[in-house]
């Protein structure tokens, strides 16, 4: 059995058609649960299916380059749907212009609660300073984060698995937090999931609903330029890259 | 459907173009986003078609996450040698970062409604 699982591996390992076939199975399979679950933090499909292929692949001595080599097909597509929170975004003109200065300030304290709770949460565990500098940008789109932190002395790629795990935290979790906040506004609940946990937060707010998404995708492309003006500076006042 | 995929490409193009050349601190795809918005607010509204299109992307846009998450596979070892600030900080930062933002705006954003 083995053998034969080994002759037909190398051909069908390096097609993107096992990997993409996988990644759509077990999605729907998390979705699934998740909605069977009433959508229980635990069963996040996002959290869901990332375990169960990891998982996977761990267990069958499969490297992520080779998962990745077909997957990527759907990495790709992220881009073309980020262009497309527009279309949700332009359908919330009317509150964008109305509370314009609202969600300024409030992406500002969250984008400000992101970096410093990180900053702080690091110095309480004695981290050492280079893993404290990767997880401040944890709140920002991946491309972001990972620039920032080669800029103000961190390790990118620590950054760039931080970032997802955040992201999947604020996704799951997040909810759970908004609920014990009482927080209802839907517009309140996307620039929140938006602000701290990018993308993937700002999947789980479209799912909730389409204003929120929309609030969540302008809050995530906001609180990316933010952290990106912010940090470097706050970094430096602070004085962290001197203990470098 | 195939014009505003093109659509959404030649946005993010652009994005990225721009970005690059103007040494922006984000990524092309957010750009594009920021165009495709500028260009909706100058035409005054969304083309069925493309409500359509971007309504079909952005239903999956958790699916579309998954293959850069598995990736956490690829860092396991940086990761463990990291553990315990990473675990701290990560889900108290980031729930913190989500509560503060929601009532922050929440409280806003009532003051705001009062005022209209």
């Amino acid at each position: 059995m083995e053998a034969r699982l080994a002759a037909l591996a190398p051909g069908l390992l390096h097609t993107p058609l096992l990997w993409l076939t996988l990644t759509l199975l077990v999605f729907q399979g998390a979705e699934a649960l998740f909605r069977r679950s009433g959508a229980h933090p635990l069963s996040n499909p996002v959290l869901l299916s990332v375990a169960a292929i990891s998982a996977l692949l761990l267990a069958c001595h499969i490297e992520y380059q080779v998962y990745f080599s077909g997957a990527r097909f759907l990495h790709f597509l992220l881009g073309p749907a980020t262009v497309a929170l527009a279309v949700p975004l332009y359908r919330q003109m009317e509150i964008i212009r109305k509370s314009f200065a609202a969600i300024m300030v409030s992406l500002l304290a969250g984008s400000l609660t992101g970096m410093g709770s990180a900053l702080a949460l690091g110095w309480l565990c004695r981290a050492d300073p280079r893993i404290i500098l990767s997880m401040a940008p944890k709140s920002v789109t991946t491309p972001i984060a990972m620039g920032i932190a080669g800029e103000i002395g961190g390790l990118p790629s620590l950054t760039a698995v931080i970032v997802i795990v955040t992201g999947i935290s604020g996704a799951a979790f997040g909810g759970w937090a908004l609920d014990r906040a009482r927080v209802k506004d839907p517009v309140a609940r996307g620039l929140a999931y938006g602000t701290a946990s990018h993308g993937i937060g700002t999947a789980r707010a479209m799912h909730a609903s389409p204003v929120s998404g929309a609030f969540a995708g302008l809050a995530m492309g906001l609180n990316g330029l933010a952290t990106a003006l912010i940090l470097p500076a706050l970094v430096s006042l602070l004085h962290i890259g001197a203990l470098k | 459907m195939l014009p505003y995929i093109t659509l959404l490409l030649l946005c993010q193009l652009a994005g990225e173009i721009i970005t690059r050349l103007a040494g922006l601190p984000i990524p092309g795809p957010v750009a594009g986003m920021v165009l495709l918005f500028l260009g909706l607010v100058v035409r005054g509204r969304v083309p069925p078609e493309l409500e359509k299109t971007s309504q079909g992307l952005l239903r999956y846009l958790a699916l579309l996450f998954v293959p850069a998450g598995v990736g956490v596979i690829a860092y396991l070892d940086l990761l463990s040698h990291a553990l315990l600030p990473v675990a701290a900080a990560v889900l108290p930062g980031t729930l913190l970062t989500v509560a503060v933002t929601g009532l922050v705006m929440q409280r806003l954003g009532r003051a705001a409604g009062e005022k209209r």
